[in-house]
C-alpha cells in the first residue's frame, strides 16, 4: 500500500525527493525544503493521493544522534561534529505525518533543516489542522514556518527565552513569571529572617 | 521577646491556655468552618473528590463547602502540578482570598514539583505563596489528606497559620515602633 504512494510520488516529483525509506511499514519520503509545499499540494489535491487527514507535525533534534543498538567495538556512529550544517547532516528534521481517509494510506514527509536557517514552508494553509501543531513545533524547537498565518508561542508564555525541547536547552532551567525574591517573609521556613 | 516560630504540639497546648478566651473562641470557630478553594490542576483532583465525597467526608471536619470563588474561601488547596505559567494566576487567587487564610499543598507536585524537574513545572507551590501543610504522595491517600486537615486545624487553633503568624508579627512590630517613639 505504502509502496504505491512512494512510486507515484517518485514518478511525479522525482526531483523533489532526497531519499525514500520505510520504517515499521510506514513510508517515509525525505523532501527537499524548497519543494515541500509543491509536493504537499500535489499530495492533497491529486485524487489518487487525496491525503485529507493531517496527523501530526513534529521535529527531531539530532544534536546527540546515536543509533539505538551500537555494535560492539569502537563507535561507528557519526560524532556530534558530523552533524554540522556544512557537509554533515543538518540538525533538525521536521516531520509531517499524513493520512488519506479515502484510500487508507499513510505517508510521512521529512524535511532536513539546518540550525542556522531553521525554517520550512508552512503547510497550515493547505491543512488548517496543522496550524496549532506548527505553532507547537515553533514553540518547542524554534522552527520558523514560512507563510504561517499566526506563528506565536502556543504553550509557553511570551516572556520565555529559548526553545525547551532543543537538546541544548538546560534540562532544569526554569524561567519563572513571578519573581521569587519579592515574596513576603516565610516565618516557618526561616526563623532567623532573610527571605524565604 | 519574640514569637516562638517552631513549637511542638505540647507547647501549642500550653499556648492555648495563654490565649484569651476571645482568641480561643475565634480560632475554634475558624478551624471548624474552613471554606476550601480547590485549585485543582491535575490528577490529584480525583483524590480530592474522593476526600470531599461521602466516603471519606471532609465535611466531618467542617471543611464542607468547596467555594469556587477565592473571595469566599479561606483554605486554598493546591491539588496537582503547578506550572510556571500558572504562577501569576495562583498568586492572584491567593491574594484575593479572605484573611486569615491557609494553604495546603496536596500531593508531591504541589509540594516540590514531584517528578517534573524540567522547564515548565514550578518546584513546589511555595515558590509563589506560603504553604502551611504539605501532603506527600502521588496521589496521597485520603487518610493523609484528613490527617493534614487535622494538623492544619491544630495549627489554626494555636494561631500558627502563616497569615496568623504574620498578623502577630506585624502587631509586634507596630507596638515596638510605638514603644520606640
Amino acid at each position: 500500500m505504502s509502496a504505491k504512494v512512494l512510486d507515484a510520488l517518485k514518478a511525479s516529483h522525482g526531483g523533489a525527493i532526497e531519499s525514500l525509506e520505510s520504517q515499521h511499514g510506514d513510508a517515509i519520503a525525505w523532501i527537499k525544503r524548497d519543494q515541500l509545499l509543491a509536493v504537499a499540494t500535489w499530495l492533497k489535491t491529486n485524487p489518487a493521493m487525496a491525503f485529507d487527514a493531517p496527523v501530526f507535525v513534529t521535529c527531531i533534534d539530532r544534536l546527540d544522534w546515536k543509533p539505538v543498538d551500537v555494535p560492539p567495538g569502537p563507535p561507528v556512529y557519526p560524532a556530534t561534529a558530523a552533524w554540522t550544517d556544512d557537509g554533515g547532516k543538518p540538525r533538525f528534521e521536521v516531520v509531517y505525518q499524513l493520512r488519506s481517509t479515502t484510500h487508507h494510506h499513510r505517508l510521512r514527509l521529512k524535511c532536513a533543516v539546518p540550525e542556522h536557517d531553521a525554517r520550512v514552508p508552512s503547510l497550515a494553509l493547505l491543512w488548517p489542522a496543522f496550524n496549532w501543531q506548527e505553532r507547537e513545533t515553533f514553540d518547542m524547537y524554534g522552527i520558523k514556518f514560512d507563510g504561517h498565518p499566526d506563528l506565536r508561542r502556543i504553550y509557553l508564555y511570551e516572556e520565555f527565552v529559548g526553545y525547551p525541547l532543543r537538546k541544548d536547552y538546560p534540562k532544569e532551567k526554569r524561567q519563572p513569571l513571578v519573581r521569587r525574591d519579592d515574596l513576603p517573609l516565610n516565618p516557618i521556613k526561616s526563623p532567623t529572617g532573610g527571605h524565604r | 521577646m519574640g514569637v516562638e516560630l517552631t513549637t511542638t504540639r505540647l507547647e501549642d497546648a500550653a499556648k492555648w491556655a495563654k490565649q484569651s478566651t476571645l482568641e480561643r473562641a475565634t480560632n475554634w470557630g475558624r478551624k471548624f468552618s474552613l471554606f476550601t478553594y480547590p485549585f485543582v490542576t491535575a490528577c490529584c483532583g480525583m483524590e480530592f473528590m474522593s476526600v470531599a465525597g461521602p466516603k471519606y467526608d471532609l465535611a466531618r471536619f467542617g471543611a464542607e463547602f468547596p467555594r469556587f470563588s477565592p473571595r469566599q474561601s479561606d483554605l486554598l488547596m493546591i491539588v496537582g502540578t503547578v506550572t510556571e505559567k500558572q504562577g501569576p494566576a495562583l498568586k492572584r487567587v491567593f491574594d484575593q482570598m479572605a484573611e486569615p487564610k491557609w494553604v495546603i499543598a496536596f500531593g508531591v507536585c504541589a509540594s516540590t514539583g514531584g517528578f517534573y524537574q524540567n522547564y515548565h513545572a514550578m518546584p513546589g507551590a511555595d515558590q509563589v505563596i506560603p504553604v502551611d501543610v504539605y501532603i506527600p504522595g502521588c496521589p496521597p491517600r485520603p487518610e493523609q489528606v484528613l490527617d493534614a486537615v487535622i494538623m492544619l486545624m491544630d495549627r489554626i487553633q494555636s494561631g500558627r497559620g502563616h497569615s496568623q503568624l504574620r498578623d502577630k508579627r506585624e502587631q509586634l512590630i507596630a507596638t515596638a515602633a510605638q514603644d520606640h517613639e
